[in-house]
């Protein structure tokens, strides 16, 4: 049983397994159910993904109007070629918007760690997967590794945008799928975990202030920006580089910040972005009331 | 440990757009419909702090009734909930109010019919997570994720030996297990969390026991 990231890093690497190996050791400890049986319910989760990614990608909106559309627009740029970042970075960015924008409509998704946040994990897995063109039961695995962080940040810390701020949620999905991204790609346990905090470490802070109370704006672009800070920190991690402060200093870190934030910017839609002119406005449009 | 399975964290798979406030308020409902044993007639929904704030845009609202309807996360039906409740005959009153809760996403839902009613505070912890606070008055803590069992007794000697000797007799392992009373000597809940779901010839069983007053379970 592992209670921490630095707990999880030393089972795997003392063994000479990968960080998904362990998640599905614990969670058949645990729940006493088989190996088959954990990993197909997460198929079933992984397909949920594709479906959600699918749709989002042929173009949804949201009822109240905010939300939809995006993942089309990048998608068509992205064809055009003339980008200046890089192919598989946009192509998990629209992805990570693809799935929000259907989760706004309404739609069927998979959470992970959380519905508003639902888009960085598959986001990044599906563009990764054009790159590294990983076996359907790697790709199975990159969900054990995300689910592995999530697990510890959701124990330790927190994975509610009520309780911790968008920190918490974006934050917590993007940290995880940097730290799948680095295991598809063959990195190390410890490299996973530095993924994990470098992350997690530009995420700090950030709070969660829907417009309307709406998981539409500002989520679905911060599931893009929490999907290209991911694969940036993946690549950086890849590269040797090392978080100064170790991964779970960073986590308690964040509860720690989510504990001080005021109410206003813990998803009650009083402060930050809902609490600006616009925001307001649409609030006003979307329920024909405004209230303080 | 709060969070004990991966698919806490990847999953459930659900219906947009809130884990917390859609999800999760669809299983705190869905637990209420569960220990009530039936569709009740109406059903009085107070929301607290983020969910008051946000319910309207979040659906927390209809969530809550499509878990009284019973319906799953991923329940497609989820979204016309209120609509059919009502087409049903069910009437909904929500309440926003203006209390200060430990948590700040917090449900109070009271259902009923002409045979009874139920009161049940449910939190939403994130990630579609929820843990049941309070039950007809007796504090509790129930994940809802386990098949459970309450049992409404007399606070007296040899009451919890008793239900534990006969789930032992038919191998039933107990996950977790708490005893709340509202006075001493008087009305007491034990709240028991297992690994399978449970017969009712053992609930009857059960119900039989001395001081024993009531028996229902949640089913997984």
């Amino acid at each position: 049983m592992f209670r921490n990231v630095s707990e999880l890093v030393d089972l795997a690497t003392n063994q000479n397994k990968k960080i998904s190996e362990i998640m599905i050791e614990q969670e058949m400890t645990v729940t006493g159910r088989t190996r088959e049986e954990i990993f197909s319910q997460m198929d079933k989760n992984l397909r949920v993904m594709e479906e959600a990614v699918e749709r989002g990608i042929r173009g949804v909106k949201s009822h109240s109007g905010l939300t939809g559309g995006d993942a089309v627009l990048l998608q068509k740029y992205i064809e055009k070629g003339n980008f200046l970042t890089g192919k598989t970075i946009l192509d998990a960015v629209s992805k990570a918007v693809a799935t929000n924008e259907v989760n706004a409509a309404m739609g069927t998704i998979c959470a992970t760690p959380t519905a508003g946040s639902a888009g960085v994990v598959p986001g990044t897995l599906f563009a990764v997967q054009k790159k590294l063109k990983p076996t359907r039961s790697e790709m199975v695995a990159f969900l054990f590794t995300a689910g592995a962080f999530g697990y510890v940040v959701a124990n330790n810390a927190s994975i509610s945008g009520a309780a911790g701020g968008c920190q918490a949620e974006v934050g917590s999905a993007a940290g995880m799928a940097a730290a799948a991204i680095v295991e598809m790609a063959g990195g190390t346990p410890a490299q996973c975990a530095e993924a994990m905090a470098i992350t997690l470490k530009n995420m700090l802070g950030l709070v969660c202030d829907p417009v309307a109370g709406l998981v539409e704006v500002p989520c679905v672009k911060r599931n893009a920006m929490g999907a290209a800070n991911a694969m940036v920190a993946a690549d950086m991690a890849l590269a040797g580089i090392t978080s100064r402060i170790p991964c779970d200093e960073v986590i308690d870190a964040m509860y720690k910040i989510g504990q001080s934030m005021p109410v206003a910017l813990r998803e009650t839609a009083q402060g930050g972005l809902a609490d600006t002119p616009t925001g307001r406005l649409l609030q006003a449009k979307i329920f024909g009331i405004v209230r303080d | 440990m709060k969070y004990k399975s991966v698919f806490d964290i990847i999953g459930p798979v659900m219906i947009g757009p809130s884990s917390s406030h859609t999800a999760g308020a669809a299983r705190i409902g869905r637990v209420a419909r569960s220990l009530f044993g039936r569709e009740p007639k109406w059903a009085n929904i107070s929301l607290y702090g983020s969910f008051r704030e946000t319910y309207k845009g979040h659906g927390t609202d209809v969530a809550i009734v499509g878990g009284i309807l019973d319906f799953d996360t991923d329940d497609i039906r989820i979204i016309n909930a209120i609509k059919i409740a009502e087409e049903r005959g069910m009437k909904l009153n929500f309440i926003e109010e203006d209390a200060v809760t430990d948590h700040p996403n917090t449900a109070r839902i009271i259902i009923g019919d002409e045979q009874g009613e139920l009161e049940l505070v449910g939190i939403s912890i994130g990630g579609g997570k929820i843990e049941i606070t309070e039950l007809n008055g007796f504090e509790l803590k129930l994940s809802g994720n386990h098949p459970a069992i309450l049992v409404v007794h007399n606070d007296r000697f040899g009451a919890i030996a008793g239900v534990s000797n006969i789930l032992a007799q038919y191998e039933i392992n107990i996950g977790h297990m708490e005893v709340s009373r509202k006075e001493k000597g008087k009305l007491a809940l034990m709240t028991i969390e297992v690994d399978q779901n449970i017969e009712n010839k053992i609930l009857n069983e059960i119900e039989q026991l001395p001081h024993v007053l009531k028996v229902t379970k949640i089913v997984d």
